[in-house]
């Protein structure tokens, strides 16, 4: 355990959980960006190069963007957010320590403490370029109609009918 | 503690954290926010195996995760849409006051 990742993890937690607890919707994306970075910072420091740059522009350039102008669409009408009731929060807190108690306690029992660290692979955008279109053809060509269909889908879904107000 | 620990650890965090966020927030917004949370731990956890796995060159984890980005990111648009949806219906994005499917 390095002190970079100790550092990336406590960044990615803080802005995580500043992302679930703030009341203001817009601080929460702000801060859900953060964990993101975080998170994709992570993914570098473990050798997925790749994996990182596309979390920054799937998630950072895409999810939270679009989350930002769904807030703003839909705020106008209630601008002071409530925050759970206090029993939601109990009760969430709860069943969520329950759960990484659980999964805590399954790490502990695993035989991933005796792991050790493989030789850094290489892994460049050319390789992954030839295993996408090679290997992973079929998976990739299912995510280029999956892509299409939610586009058209949301497009449909979110779409503006006309006579109605708003 | 060794790093894989560490680092399925870590993701066994976000995931809680994402849990309590999609149990307790009344936003449907920050609901579908804590889903890409729990979503992110997954990959995290998928990166982490595959650098300590066996055969890191057959790109295996790199590649799960790319594809559960996308997907990850297809449901994003998807949900955002549904609410906006819902919110021309109901005029609210409170899952509370959401009682009703005809609006």
């Amino acid at each position: 355990m390095t002190i970079t990742f100790l550092i990336l993890a406590g960044l990615t937690i803080a802005g995580t959980v500043a992302a679930m607890g703030l009341r203001n919707l817009i601080h929460c994306v702000l801060a859900l960006t953060l964990g993101f970075v975080g998170l994709a910072a992570l993914y570098m420091h473990l050798g997925a190069q790749f994996a990182g740059f596309v979390q920054i522009l799937v998630y950072i350039g895409g999810v939270a963007i679009l989350a930002v102008f769904a807030i703003m669409t839909t705020q106008s009408a209630e601008p002071v957010t409530r925050p759970g009731s206090a029993p939601f929060w109990v009760a969430g807190t709860l069943v969520a320590t329950g759960v990484f108690a659980v999964l805590a306690w399954a790490i502990h029992g695993s035989g991933a403490h005796g792991r050790v660290l493989p030789a850094e692979p290489v892994v460049t955008a050319q390789q992954i370029g030839f295993a996408l279109m090679r290997g992973y053809v079929l998976p990739l060509e299912l995510m280029g109609l999956l892509l299409t269909v939610a586009l058209i889908g949301a497009v449909v879904v979110a779409i503006h009918e006309r006579g109605e107000s708003i | 503690m060794s790093p894989l620990s560490s680092y399925l650890l870590l993701s066994a965090l976000l995931f809680s954290i994402g849990l309590a966020g999609a149990l307790s927030r009344r936003s449907a917004i920050l609901v579908l926010i804590g889903i890409e949370l729990m979503l992110n731990a997954a990959n995290l956890n998928l990166i982490a195996f595959w650098r300590y796995g066996a055969r890191p060159e057959a790109l295996t984890g790199v590649m799960f995760a790319i594809f559960s980005i996308t997907v990850a990111a297809s449901e994003a648009a998807v949900g955002l849409g549904l609410i906006l949806a819902m919110y021309r219906h109901s005029k609210t994005t409170d899952l509370d006051k959401m009682t009703s499917m005809r609006g």
